[in-house]
């Protein structure tokens, strides 16, 4: 069964189904009699809601209620707590009163029979408003009001006054726009009320909180709600929290008594499920005479909603990636007139390191040296920050078998000196940083009468493959295959597991299992020891468990053979682990990007012809979906490098390109070769597995990467992302 | 998207007898119902033509080639004749959208598609060419795919195609039918600049219907490319594009077909441009020379200025492709 055991890569267990479309996402399910909502979503951004005309939407076929701020049933607030389980995004409730905050905000819910007529009678609504003058973006909303202190800060000796000392400085401006998730699967949600009871099917990064928040916000005892997402068409961080529309579903089935079924249009999830906020960064680094990084400040600011304070920590990984004495971190809000945003796959440190690694690289090539060297030289040996040592850094290894598998040391230095043909080629690098974070996690493991293995949690596989490497976990405990286990994931029914999130689920999750099922192997034991067990009165300890097989002194029995003699469905184990130590070590991943863009200047054409990353994740639990997670954030890195940017328009704070024709993802022709070098060094003070969790670090400093490889081959900075053709014409 | 009645006529008779001001034609529904879902286009009929036939692609007597209205846009494009009579139409084809769009949407929706100015798709918004007399939202707005020639006060949309810019390009012949007859308009003058009336796209009377596009005869000796150029490799509408078309004598032009996507109103035809390579050496600098002749009376805006130089880069690159194939003996 090595094949799959963890390390090894097999297929995902769920492929199958996936791609035969047996796999039901959220609005998949059927239930009998359901009706269907459709919002009205506001079309100004700021102001309120004078008067709706529902009389025409109501006398329109199939019509079974409209639902508004005046006829909304009175809900409650959640408290918004992760630790507590009921976190959200967005604490106002959809029709809470007639304000707008924000385009394409729910002003009312029409449900209908069908689909189709529930649309029809949405756009048939009439919505008079008040309108004030929104502020547009970041700029607008600094102008208008300043900017509120955010969390995260850090400040570490006198990085202005080293600064002002240095031999070579830097103090430059970085922006990032807007970006939307963007997954395939739209935002769904079908609830309904059986015996008074919240049964929700959701398109959930994080069933458990969903749960805690829906009894919060519809005041019911916790085991009243049950939340359900099986399978998920990818989130990218916009589903790790509810959005209004859950609850406006909810709401309005247990008013119309019937289950109500919504699925927020595509446009929508540009407006009232997240999105990264746009970010203004301005850097300050300085050198000594000897290039060594005395001074590190990085400010910034980024855009929230009116509602709620969210804070895209820009500066997190610049505390710690650098040996650096003096180091300013800090963050800071202002709101603007779009919906409240969220994280987005590495939230913080996408942005954050896009100017980090950019800045890194000026300060490199003002303090003449090879950005790579100067790397080299600098990276911290441990986390200065919190004085702690790094749990396992290979960072440096990283950096020099990606350089050299990329042909980094081939490099011309001179700007726009490498050509090919009608292309002028550049090399650009940067570094990627991602914390490890490991929490509290419930799981159920049975082994069973029928010879197979059962395990259930309530996480989610997103896409990533945790069904998959929760079955590797049960082979490589049990010696049981694949075609004998059975996972069950993201339903609130099991025991309680983490978000699909910050890239912790494996570590979180696999310990649980593998614990849960030690301990269903000990009941197996202890059954089997006992008076009518077929190992009688043996020593319990003297007992093994190999394969799937109990033995002592040559009598091996198998343990569905076992249970079933002694008459039992099964032996299950139930297993609460804990989060990780925070007080001995800190826990990061690392890495590094090597990019090659090739720049056409006579057709203003750019493209990344090749990538190579290295990266150090702990342990590779999925050869296979480990090394897809980083094909797969390095491809988003393109997009966020070249093509991504919500666009408001400056005057109405409307987004303009809320479709997938307009809002630019990279396509297949867009990709380049990657080559993805995966350390595989366990980090075993981590977790048991040295698993810390791939899903986000890829996207980290890609960005940069090919910023930098731009201006290797342009002699253009570009400071503001996307890179666009504009930014770079005219260059020589 | 409002209830609508769909009619299926048999017979061009019965679908042109179906059509008035509240009705649409229906081709792969590809514009339509994207527009109709989002209420920028609420025709309360729509009248189907997938059962007229119109999907036979000939060659006339006279050389030219008479495509169906029906035809769809990934048959068209690897039409054996099309592939090797008019390269660049295929390759403009190609170029459009994505396999599954081209396999739905037809020739004649492909010319008569509306533009993807985002405020014309955004019913909430003041826009010229959807409501008359509203405004132009884009005009001071976010405009950075919009047009830089053919504009006026009160639109500048770009009509999006490629294959029109091809067609432009070769020159064709769009044939309608309508109650009181057959009518056949040049290409050139089937759409119609924004001016005044930004809602009057094309010379079309309500109930006329467009049975067959016809293509010019292919020019004798011809060399040609279509380029298109975009933000992403594919998928994606054009910034700038460029249907060239020329034939030489030795190392002179003696005759040049410029067209223009990405940057114009309506399918763009580079007169001057082309007017000015006739008898002069086909070299770099002289494409280069032309490319600004074609932009002389562009107005860019805040966010489409690069287009511009972009468009000229097109030109350039587009004849420098042509005459390099010239001179690799590959013809056409
Ligand atoms: C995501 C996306 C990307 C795209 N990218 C590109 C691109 O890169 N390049 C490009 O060129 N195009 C692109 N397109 C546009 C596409 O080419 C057009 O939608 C398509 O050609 C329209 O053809 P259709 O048959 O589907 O038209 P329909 O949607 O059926 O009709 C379009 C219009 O034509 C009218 N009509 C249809 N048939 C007739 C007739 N016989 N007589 C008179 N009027 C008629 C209809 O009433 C309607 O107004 C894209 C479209 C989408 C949705
Ligand atoms: S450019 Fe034309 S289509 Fe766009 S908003 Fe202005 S008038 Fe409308």
């Amino acid at each position: 069964m090595s094949d799959q055991t963890l390390g090894a890569g097999p297929k995902r267990i769920d492929g199958r189904l996936k791609v035969t479309g047996q796999a039901p996402y959220a609005a998949d399910h059927a239930l009998d009699n359901t009706a269907y909502g459709y919002g009205v979503f506001s079309t100004i951004s700021r102001g309120r809601i004078v008067s709706l005309e529902l009389d025409a939407a109501r006398a329109m076929p199939g019509v079974i209620e409209i639902f508004h701020h005046g006829n909304f049933p009175a809900l409650h607030h959640t408290p918004s707590s992760m630790a507590k389980g009921n976190k959200v995004e967005e604490t106002r409730l959809p029709f809470e009163d007639e304000r707008i905050y924000y385009d394409g905000q729910f002003v009312a819910l029409v449900v209908a029979e069908r689909f189709d007529q529930a649309r029809a009678a949405a756009q048939a609504v009439k919505v008079r408003y008040e309108e004030e003058t929104p502020r547009a973006n970041l700029e607008q909303g600094v102008k208008a009001h300043g900017t509120k202190k955010g969390k995260g800060n850090h400040s570490r000796g006198d990085a202005d006054g080293a600064f002002e000392r240095g031999t070579h400085q830097i103090d430059v401006t970085y922006t990032t726009p807007v970006e939307t998730h963007n997954p395939m699967e739209m935002h769904s949600t079908l609830a309904h009320w059986p015996d008074g009871r919240l049964q929700v099917f959701e398109s959930s990064q994080g069933v458990v909180q969903q749960k805690g928040a829906m009894a919060k916000i519809f005041n019911l005892a916790p085991h009243k709600v049950e939340v359900i997402s099986t399978f998920i068409g990818s989130g990218f961080g916009s589903k790790l929290w509810m959005w209004p529309h859950a609850v406006a579903a909810a709401a309005a089935s247990r008013e119309i008594k019937r289950p109500v079924e919504l699925v927020v249009p595509r446009q929508q999830m540009f407006t009232t499920t997240g999105h990264r906020p746009e970010t203004e960064q301005t850097l300050k680094l300085a050198t000594d005479d000897q290039g060594r990084l005395i001074a590190l400040s990085h400010h910034s600011v980024s855009t929230t909603s009116y509602t709620d304070q969210y804070v895209e920590t820009c500066g997190s990984v610049t505390k710690s990636l650098y040996s650096c004495d003096n180091v300013s971190i800090t963050h800071r809000t202002t709101e603007v007139n779009r919906g409240t945003p969220t994280s987005m796959r590495a939230p913080g440190a996408a942005p954050g390191l896009f100017a980090l690694e950019s800045a890194i690289d000026e300060m490199a090539l003002e303090a003449g040296i090879d950005p790579l060297t100067f790397r080299l030289n600098q990276f911290a040996e441990r986390d200065e920050s919190q004085d702690l040592p790094f749990s396992s850094n290979h960072i440096k290894e990283a950096a020099e078998r990606a350089a050299e598998q990329f042909g980094w040391h081939q490099r011309n230095p001179k700007v726009g000196s490498m050509r090919d043909g009608r292309e002028i080629v550049g090399y650009g690098m940067a570094a990627c940083n991602w914390e490890a974070i490991k929490r509290p996690c419930d799981a159920h493991v049975a082994l069973r009468a029928d010879g197979t293995v059962y395990a259930s949690c309530a996480t989610q596989d997103i896409g990533t493959g945790t069904y998959t490497i929760v079955a590797q976990t049960l082979v490589e405990l049990t010696g049981v295959p694949f075609e004998r286990i059975e996972v069950e994931l993201g339903d609130t029914s099991y025991p309680k597991g983490p978000i699909s999130g910050g890239s912790w689920t494996t570590a979180t999750t696999l310990p649980a299992i593998a614990e849960a099922t030690r301990h269903a192997i000990d009941e197996l034991k202890t059954r089997a020891v006992r008076s009518g067990g077929p190992f009688e009165g043996v020593d319990v300890e003297a007992l093994t468990f190999d394969n799937g097989v109990l033995s002592f002194e040559g009598k091996r029995i198998p343990f569905a053979e076992a249970l079933s003699t002694m008459k039992l469905a099964n032996a299950e184990g139930e297993a609460h682990t804990e989060g990780a130590d925070t007080s001995k070590y800190s826990y990061r991943s690392f890495g590094t990007h090597f990019v090659e863009v090739r720049w056409d200047p006579l057709l203003a054409n750019l493209r990344v012809a090749r990538v190579v990353s290295a990266i150090d994740v702990g342990r590779v639990m999925n050869e296979k979906t480990a090394r897809n997670q980083v094909e797969g954030a390095v491809v988003m890195g393109i997009g966020m490098a070249m093509f991504e940017r919500t666009e408001y328009d400056p005057r109405t704070a409307r987004v303009v390109n809320n479709n997938y024709a307009e809002y630019l993802v990279p396509v297949h022709a867009d990709q380049p070769e990657v080559d993805v070098i995966l350390l595989d060094y366990p980090d075993t003070a981590f977790n048991e597995f040295g698993a810390r969790g791939i899903g986000e670090i890829g996207i980290t400093g890609l960005a940069a990467a090919v910023a930098n490889a731009v201006y290797h081959a342009t002699g253009v900075r570009v400071r503001e992302l996307p890179i666009t053709k504009e930014a770079l014409m005219g260059a020589v | 998207m409002q209830s609508f009645e769909l009619i299926r006529p048999e017979s061009v008779k019965d679908a042109i007898g179906a059509q008035s001001e509240r009705s649409a034609y229906i081709g792969g529904g590809t514009t339509l119902v994207d527009l109709m879902k989002l209420g920028v286009m609420q025709p309360d009929h729509v009248v189907d033509t997938n059962r007229l036939g119109l999907d036979e692609i000939e060659v006339l007597d006279d050389g030219r080639l008479k495509i169906g209205a029906r035809v769809s846009n990934s048959r068209l494009a690897t039409d054996a004749r099309v592939e090797r009579d008019y390269p660049v139409l295929s390759q403009a084809l190609l170029s459009g959208a994505s396999t599954g769009l081209r396999n739905m949407a037809t020739t004649a929706g492909n010319v008569m598609q509306r533009t993807r100015c985002p405020y014309f798709r955004d019913p909430a918004k003041p826009c010229n060419k959807r409501e008359p007399g509203t405004g132009c939202s884009a005009m001071d707005g976010i405009n950075r795919n919009h047009a830089v020639l053919g504009t006026s006060e009160h639109c500048i949309a770009t009509h999006p195609s490629d294959m029109c810019v091809a067609m432009a390009a070769i020159g064709a012949t769009v044939v309608v039918e309508g109650r009181k007859g057959t009518r056949e308009i040049p290409f050139e003058d089937f759409h119609l600049l924004p001016g005044d009336h930004p809602e009057r796209e094309h010379d079309l009377r309500s109930d006329e219907l467009i049975t067959h596009v016809v293509l010019d005869a292919p020019l004798e000796g011809a060399v040609s490319t279509y380029l298109k150029l975009r933000d992403r490799a594919s998928y994606e509408f054009a910034l700038a594009s460029c249907a060239a078309i020329v034939t030489l004598e030795g190392t002179k032009v003696t005759a040049a077909r410029i067209a223009l996507g990405g940057v114009a109103t309506k399918p763009w035809r580079a007169v001057d441009a082309e007017a000015a390579l006739v008898g002069e050496d086909a070299t770099a600098k002289m494409f280069e020379q032309v490319a600004l002749l074609a932009f002389q009376r562009a107005i860019p805006l805040e966010h489409n200025a690069f287009k511009v130089e972009l468009g000229q880069q097109a030109i350039a690159r587009a004849l420098r492709d042509a005459v390099q194939q010239a001179s690799q003996g590959e013809h056409q």
